[in-house]
Protein backbone atom coordinates (compact mmCIF):
# COMPACT_ATOMS: atom_id res chain seq x y z
CA UNK A 1 0.00 0.00 0.00
CA UNK A 2 1.22 3.35 -1.15
CA UNK A 3 -0.22 6.24 0.33
CA UNK A 4 1.01 9.97 -0.06
CA UNK A 5 -0.23 13.03 0.92
CA UNK A 6 1.24 16.05 -0.45
CA UNK A 7 1.85 19.80 -1.96
CA UNK A 8 3.74 18.78 -5.42
CA UNK A 9 2.02 18.05 -8.19
CA UNK A 10 2.75 13.94 -9.11
CA UNK A 11 3.40 12.10 -13.04
CA UNK A 12 0.43 10.13 -13.63
CA UNK A 13 2.11 8.37 -16.32
CA UNK A 14 5.21 7.68 -14.31
CA UNK A 15 3.05 6.72 -10.98
CA UNK A 16 0.81 4.34 -13.08
CA UNK A 17 3.74 2.59 -15.66
CA UNK A 18 5.50 2.49 -11.77
CA UNK A 19 2.53 0.77 -10.24
CA UNK A 20 1.65 -1.54 -12.88
CA UNK A 21 5.58 -2.71 -12.99
CA UNK A 22 5.63 -3.89 -9.57
CA UNK A 23 2.66 -6.24 -9.44
CA UNK A 24 3.02 -9.66 -9.75
CA UNK A 25 0.60 -12.16 -10.94
CA UNK A 26 -1.81 -9.37 -11.40
CA UNK A 27 -4.04 -9.66 -14.36
CA UNK A 28 -5.77 -6.12 -14.21
CA UNK A 29 -4.68 -2.59 -13.31
CA UNK A 30 -7.11 0.32 -12.90
CA UNK A 31 -6.29 4.46 -12.39
CA UNK A 32 -8.39 6.97 -11.50
CA UNK A 33 -7.18 10.87 -11.79
CA UNK A 34 -9.06 13.63 -10.38
CA UNK A 35 -8.71 17.49 -12.06
CA UNK A 36 -9.58 20.81 -10.98
CA UNK A 37 -12.26 21.85 -13.50
CA UNK A 38 -12.08 24.72 -15.31
CA UNK A 39 -15.20 25.97 -15.88
CA UNK A 40 -16.66 26.82 -19.78
CA UNK A 41 -17.07 30.59 -17.78
CA UNK A 42 -13.48 30.83 -17.17
CA UNK A 43 -14.43 32.09 -13.58
CA UNK A 44 -12.07 29.65 -11.29
CA UNK A 45 -9.35 30.90 -10.18
CA UNK A 46 -7.86 28.34 -8.25
CA UNK A 47 -8.80 25.98 -5.78
CA UNK A 48 -7.33 25.45 -2.45
CA UNK A 49 -7.11 22.17 -0.81
CA UNK A 50 -6.69 22.15 2.88
CA UNK A 51 -6.52 18.62 4.99
CA UNK A 52 -5.88 17.81 8.36
CA UNK A 53 -2.34 15.82 8.92
CA UNK A 54 -2.17 13.15 10.38
CA UNK A 55 -5.72 11.83 10.39
CA UNK A 56 -5.78 12.54 6.78
CA UNK A 57 -2.87 9.54 6.38
CA UNK A 58 -4.39 7.49 8.75
CA UNK A 59 -8.15 7.95 7.39
CA UNK A 60 -7.00 6.83 3.93
CA UNK A 61 -4.75 3.91 5.04
CA UNK A 62 -8.18 2.96 6.77
CA UNK A 63 -10.14 2.94 3.67
CA UNK A 64 -7.51 1.24 1.81
CA UNK A 65 -6.53 -1.69 4.10
CA UNK A 66 -10.68 -2.10 3.50
CA UNK A 67 -10.71 -2.37 -0.08
CA UNK A 68 -7.63 -4.89 -0.19
CA UNK A 69 -9.33 -7.10 2.14
CA UNK A 70 -12.87 -7.32 0.50
CA UNK A 71 -11.52 -7.34 -3.38
CA UNK A 72 -8.22 -9.01 -2.31
CA UNK A 73 -6.48 -6.17 -4.57
CA UNK A 74 -2.59 -6.92 -4.89
CA UNK A 75 -1.79 -2.90 -4.15
CA UNK A 76 -3.22 -0.06 -3.82
CA UNK A 77 -1.35 3.27 -4.24
CA UNK A 78 -3.06 6.48 -3.32
CA UNK A 79 -1.48 10.53 -3.79
CA UNK A 80 -3.77 13.19 -2.79
CA UNK A 81 -2.27 16.43 -3.15
CA UNK A 82 -3.26 19.63 -0.72
CA UNK A 83 -2.33 23.26 -1.28
CA UNK A 84 -3.46 25.43 -4.20
CA UNK A 85 -4.40 24.11 -7.28
CA UNK A 86 -4.85 25.82 -10.77
CA UNK A 87 -7.40 24.77 -13.39
CA UNK A 88 -6.37 21.27 -14.94
CA UNK A 89 -3.88 20.39 -12.25
CA UNK A 90 -4.20 17.11 -10.61
CA UNK A 91 -5.42 16.59 -7.41
CA UNK A 92 -5.43 12.92 -6.22
CA UNK A 93 -4.87 9.41 -8.46
CA UNK A 94 -5.88 5.84 -7.29
CA UNK A 95 -4.56 2.83 -8.80
CA UNK A 96 -5.45 -0.56 -7.74
CA UNK A 97 -4.56 -4.11 -9.01
CA UNK A 98 -6.05 -7.14 -9.07
CA UNK A 99 -6.42 -11.02 -10.71
CA UNK A 100 -9.17 -9.88 -12.49
CA UNK A 101 -10.99 -6.11 -13.92
CA UNK A 102 -14.15 -6.47 -12.08
CA UNK A 103 -12.13 -6.27 -8.65
CA UNK A 104 -9.68 -3.46 -9.20
CA UNK A 105 -12.81 -1.47 -11.07
CA UNK A 106 -14.63 -2.24 -7.95
CA UNK A 107 -11.94 -1.58 -5.39
CA UNK A 108 -11.00 2.02 -7.01
CA UNK A 109 -14.68 3.14 -6.94
CA UNK A 110 -14.90 2.32 -3.22
CA UNK A 111 -11.91 4.05 -2.40
CA UNK A 112 -13.43 6.91 -4.55
CA UNK A 113 -16.37 6.90 -2.55
CA UNK A 114 -14.83 6.88 0.24
CA UNK A 115 -12.10 9.52 -0.06
CA UNK A 116 -14.91 12.13 -1.21
CA UNK A 117 -16.59 12.03 2.37
CA UNK A 118 -14.19 10.19 5.32
CA UNK A 119 -10.63 11.78 3.98
CA UNK A 120 -10.57 14.60 5.50
CA UNK A 121 -10.24 17.06 2.90
CA UNK A 122 -12.19 20.06 2.04
CA UNK A 123 -11.90 22.22 -1.21
CA UNK A 124 -12.48 25.70 -1.61
CA UNK A 125 -12.82 27.41 -4.83
CA UNK A 126 -11.32 30.27 -5.18
CA UNK A 127 -12.75 32.88 -8.11
CA UNK A 128 -13.14 36.49 -9.69
CA UNK A 129 -16.31 37.19 -7.30
CA UNK A 130 -14.26 35.32 -4.19
CA UNK A 131 -14.09 32.49 -2.23
CA UNK A 132 -16.74 29.54 -1.55
CA UNK A 133 -15.86 26.34 0.58
CA UNK A 134 -17.53 23.14 -1.92
CA UNK A 135 -20.77 21.54 -0.19
CA UNK A 136 -20.76 18.37 0.58
CA UNK A 137 -23.65 16.63 -1.72
CA UNK A 138 -26.11 14.39 -0.48
CA UNK A 139 -24.63 12.02 -3.01
CA UNK A 140 -21.93 11.86 -2.07
CA UNK A 141 -22.91 10.36 1.14
CA UNK A 142 -25.51 8.05 -0.42
CA UNK A 143 -22.77 6.77 -2.63
CA UNK A 144 -21.71 4.62 0.50
CA UNK A 145 -24.84 2.99 1.14
CA UNK A 146 -24.01 1.00 -2.16
CA UNK A 147 -20.73 -0.65 -0.57
CA UNK B 1 -6.64 19.27 25.27
CA UNK B 2 -5.79 20.66 21.84
CA UNK B 3 -8.82 21.81 19.82
CA UNK B 4 -8.92 21.81 16.20
CA UNK B 5 -10.78 23.80 13.44
CA UNK B 6 -10.47 23.09 10.04
CA UNK B 7 -12.43 24.86 6.64
CA UNK B 8 -14.83 27.24 7.35
CA UNK B 9 -14.99 26.19 11.11
CA UNK B 10 -11.47 27.57 11.34
CA UNK B 11 -12.59 30.34 9.54
CA UNK B 12 -15.66 31.35 11.71
CA UNK B 13 -13.23 30.99 14.68
CA UNK B 14 -10.53 32.48 13.30
CA UNK B 15 -7.77 30.32 14.27
CA UNK B 16 -6.96 26.67 13.50
CA UNK B 17 -6.03 25.02 16.78
CA UNK B 18 -6.28 26.08 20.54
CA UNK B 19 -5.41 24.22 23.69
CA UNK B 20 -8.95 24.07 25.70
CA UNK B 21 -8.52 23.25 29.47
CA UNK B 22 -12.21 21.42 30.11
CA UNK B 23 -13.64 18.62 32.24
CA UNK B 24 -16.46 18.37 29.50
CA UNK B 25 -17.35 14.32 29.60
CA UNK B 26 -18.71 14.39 25.75
CA UNK B 27 -17.75 15.98 22.85
CA UNK B 28 -21.17 17.34 22.75
CA UNK B 29 -21.01 19.23 26.32
CA UNK B 30 -17.31 20.60 25.16
CA UNK B 31 -19.20 22.50 22.35
CA UNK B 32 -21.59 23.69 24.83
CA UNK B 33 -18.92 25.38 27.06
CA UNK B 34 -17.01 26.95 23.50
CA UNK B 35 -20.55 28.46 22.60
CA UNK B 36 -20.89 29.84 25.95
CA UNK B 37 -17.52 31.53 25.21
CA UNK B 38 -17.85 34.22 22.65
CA UNK B 39 -20.35 35.10 19.46
CA UNK B 40 -17.79 33.45 17.10
CA UNK B 41 -17.95 29.95 18.82
CA UNK B 42 -21.62 30.39 18.60
CA UNK B 43 -21.18 30.98 15.37
CA UNK B 44 -19.31 27.72 13.91
CA UNK B 45 -21.42 25.23 16.34
CA UNK B 46 -24.64 27.23 15.39
CA UNK B 47 -25.59 24.10 13.38
CA UNK B 48 -24.18 20.82 14.56
CA UNK B 49 -26.19 19.49 11.90
CA UNK B 50 -23.54 20.77 9.53
CA UNK B 51 -20.39 19.77 11.83
CA UNK B 52 -18.76 16.55 11.81
CA UNK B 53 -16.10 15.88 14.80
CA UNK B 54 -13.18 13.46 15.30
CA UNK B 55 -11.56 12.63 18.25
CA UNK B 56 -7.78 11.69 18.67
CA UNK B 57 -8.37 11.50 14.99
CA UNK B 58 -10.68 9.07 14.29
CA UNK B 59 -14.44 10.02 13.13
CA UNK B 60 -16.92 9.78 15.74
CA UNK B 61 -19.83 11.67 16.70
CA UNK B 62 -21.02 14.45 18.91
CA UNK B 63 -22.25 11.91 21.80
CA UNK B 64 -18.51 10.28 22.02
CA UNK B 65 -16.81 10.13 25.17
CA UNK B 66 -13.58 12.51 25.83
CA UNK B 67 -12.08 10.40 28.72
CA UNK B 68 -8.26 10.34 27.89
CA UNK B 69 -8.94 12.30 24.38
CA UNK B 70 -5.87 14.76 23.47
CA UNK B 71 -7.24 16.04 20.91
CA UNK B 72 -10.50 16.79 18.95
CA UNK B 73 -11.10 18.74 16.01
CA UNK B 74 -14.50 20.13 14.22
CA UNK B 75 -15.14 20.64 10.35
CA UNK B 76 -17.66 20.67 7.33
CA UNK B 77 -18.46 17.23 6.13
CA UNK B 78 -15.22 16.76 3.59
CA UNK B 79 -14.72 16.81 0.24
CA UNK B 80 -11.90 15.27 -0.77
CA UNK B 81 -11.48 13.10 -4.08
Amino acid sequence: MDIRVQAEPFDLGAETAAFAARQQGMGAVVTFTGIVRDPPDGGLGAMEIEHYPGMTEKAISGIAAKAATRWNTGDILVIHRYGRLAPSEMIMMVATAAVHRAEAFQAAEFLMDYLKSRAPFWKKEIGEQGADWVAAKADDEAALGRW
Amino acid sequence: MDVLYFAWVRERIGQPKETVETTAPTVRDLVKELRGREERYAAAFADLDALRVAVDQELTDFDASLAGAREVAFFPPMTGG
